[in-house]
């Protein structure tokens, strides 16, 4: 019972804070207000919601994040592998300076890419010293995918690293001593026991990647419209709160159904292997 | 021991209730303003003068924040400073208190530029307080040809140097005058021709900017772009090579504007700070730190050679006399919409 008691601050907090305007979203999202004052149910919004144009933005935004997930996993697995061979010290250093980036805040980190890539810029300078003529890197997808990896790769790396360092010795030296060769370690063992901190690291990086805006108009230009630039004009400029509300609600479902997935896997992995 | 603590304890409660209470007879004016857009040694100046009255500003970004927080009930400000089409609205939605102007009479420097104010045709509740014109910021360096019709920013010999502004309305505004229609059209045949317009320009537009614009521009790798005024001044202070035009087709004039809210409770005090903020001395500092273009007429003489001479800081008469405000378009902004998302979805 008292246990119970101290959880109650958080739960009022969650009440108030998620639970309140979920609600209210879906309220927003379904129910429209007749010219006689009644309320009803409506599909209207999510139609709406819905119209090629919206789905569009909508793909694009779920494809750049797919593609900045793939790649952070790329790079942050054999990272976290490497680091977790280090010795202590030499790795701690390496942590430290993977994190030191992120204390400084994301825009500024994202306004220097924009200097680099400039026309003008350190690069193209570099490129010129070789006689190359001066590349558009700037306002490509190219600039707006790499500014995504440089931004969200120590989301991957850190949970996935963190589970790498709480691996038990024994099991590789026991699987070594059991005949498997390095490759049907990295497989069999030491990859099923790294799934956990895997899932993570994506979730982390996919979600907030999919609602992002400010890098693509930063590094992209704003030549596509995001789904997170769709979200603001429809609350912002337009005022369709109920337009608005249909389209977050349909980025909810398809989170709601992306961590459904990766869950089942979860499970999966920690049950037998993966693959 | 333990009860002369707390008795001791309870006084001392009770005397600082006291003391805030009589604290309270100072009058707390609530703005409501947009980032480093005015300079906080006038407030501190203005308290210094009006010893019984405290300002406390607080900044937004955005017209549309600026509404939400206005017209969200029980709201604790008593002056705005919005753009001309929100002072269209919250007139409409009559959110406004009528100034009494016996408490302004330093509105007689603004009223020039008050005239034709389409948003507040009477004058009865806003003060002008900023006012700026949208055109063409280019690169002497990079341009050869004259600068003086929104076309250049269709001629493909710029490919890739040209940037256009990403807002809904400001790059349909520019379409629209571009093609001679006028720039608050509702006009859907209009409006479909000007999104061609825009989607034909799309491949060779280098990017759509806000204000990023004007490092862009200072950096010198941009020839051509559309801005505002305010930022084309500090731009032109930085790169000497570039200019500001504002093309012969007629554009967008706007004027950032001084309102009380009806809500206020503060309406006298809040009149004798807009009054203080129309001395032409005060408004020519204000409008040096802030770096836009002041409506008053006798502040100019103040305002230091270095603006003066920048050709994106004054505004010549005929200049605007072909420019025009923006009306608030209400649901029509759909239209404009449907526009812009065809534009920002086309590969």
């Amino acid at each position: 019972m008292k246990k119970k008691f101290f959880a109650l601050p958080y739960l009022v907090w969650m009440v108030l804070f998620t639970v309140v305007p979920l609600i209210l979203i879906f309220v927003y999202a379904v129910f429209t207000t007749t010219d006689t004052g009644e309320i009803i149910f409506t599909t209207q919004y999510l139609k709406q919601a819905l119209s090629p144009e919206n789905l569009s933005v909508l793909w694009r935004s779920l494809e750049y994040a797919v593609i900045t997930t793939v790649i952070c996993l790329i790079l942050a697995y054999p990272a976290a592998l490497i680091l977790s061979r280090l010795k202590s010290k030499v790795g701690a250093i390496v942590n430290l300076l993977f994190v030191i980036p992120m204390w400084m805040n994301f825009l500024l980190r994202t306004y220097a890419w924009r200097a680099l890539l400039d026309s003008n810029g350190p690069i193209n300078q570099f490129l010129g010293w070789f006689g190359l003529p001066p590349q558009e890197l700037l306002n490509t997808e190219g600039a707006v995918i790499m500014g995504l990896v440089y931004n969200f790769l120590p989301f991957m790396l850190l949970p996935i690293s963190s589970v790498f360092s709480k691996i038990d010795q024994s099991y590789i030296q026991a699987a070594e001593d059991l005949g498997a060769n390095k490759w049907q370690v990295l497989r069999k063992v030491i990859f099923p026991l790294t799934v956990p901190g895997v899932i993570t690291g994506i979730t982390m990086v996919f979600m907030p990647v999919v609602t992002t805006f400010v890098i693509s108009r930063l590094l992209g230009g704003s030549y596509y419209m995001m789904f997170g630039d769709l979200l603001e004009n429809q609350f912002m400029l337009l005022k369709d709160w109920n337009t608005g509300s249909a389209l977050a609600i349909i980025m909810m479902v398809l989170m709601v159904l992306s961590m459904a997935i990766m869950r089942k896997y979860d499970k999966e992995g920690e049950s037998k292997t993966l693959w | 021991m333990k009860r002369i603590f707390s008795l001791l304890l309870a006084l001392l409660l009770v005397a600082a209730l006291l003391c805030s209470c009589s604290g309270g007879a100072k009058t707390t004016l609530y703005l409501l303003n947009w980032g480093e857009y005015l300079d906080p040694d006038l407030i501190t100046e203005f308290e210094d003068q009006n010893p019984d009255i405290k300002v406390k500003m607080t900044t937004t970004t955005t017209n549309e924040e600026m509404y939400t927080v206005c017209a969200t009930e029980g709201t604790k400000i008593d002056i705005v400073i919005p753009s001309d089409y929100l002072v269209e609205r919250f007139i409409a939605e009559d959110l406004l208190a009528e100034l009494d102007f016996s408490n302004i009479p330093n509105f007689k420097y603004v009223e020039k530029a008050a005239q034709n104010r389409t948003f507040d045709p009477e004058n009865k509740y806003s003060v002008p307080y900023f006012i700026g014109t949208v055109g063409i910021v280019y690169n002497t360096k990079l341009v050869d040809d004259p600068v003086d019709s929104w076309e250049i920013l269709w001629n493909e010999k710029y490919s890739k140097k040209i940037m256009m502004y990403d807002s809904i309305r400001d790059s349909i505004m520019v379409t629209l005058a571009y093609l001679g229609y006028d720039i608050n059209s509702v006009n859907p045949d209009e409006l479909a021709e000007a999104g061609e317009l825009l989607l034909k320009q799309k491949p060779f537009v280098r990017g759509y900017g806000a204000d990023n614009i004007k490092e862009d521009m200072v950096g010198g790798s941009v020839a051509l772009a559309v801005d505002y005024s305010g930022s084309a001044v500090q731009a032109i202070m930085e790169n000497e090579d570039l200019a500001y035009v504002v093309p012969k087709e007629g554009s967008n004039v706007w004027m950032d504007n001084f309102v009380v809210l009806k809500s206020s409770a503060n309406k006298e005090a809040a009149e004798r700070f807009i009054n203080f903020m129309c001395d032409p001395q005060v408004a020519a500092r204000n409008s040096e730190f802030v770096g836009y273009t002041t409506p008053n007429e006798a502040a100019l003489e103040y305002v230091d050679e270095e603006f003066t001479s920048n050709s994106a800081y004054t505004i010549p008469d005929d200049v605007l006399e072909r420019c025009k405000y923006f009306k608030d378009l209400g649901d029509n902004m759909q239209l404009y919409n449907d526009v812009w998302m065809k534009i920002k979805t086309s590969a």
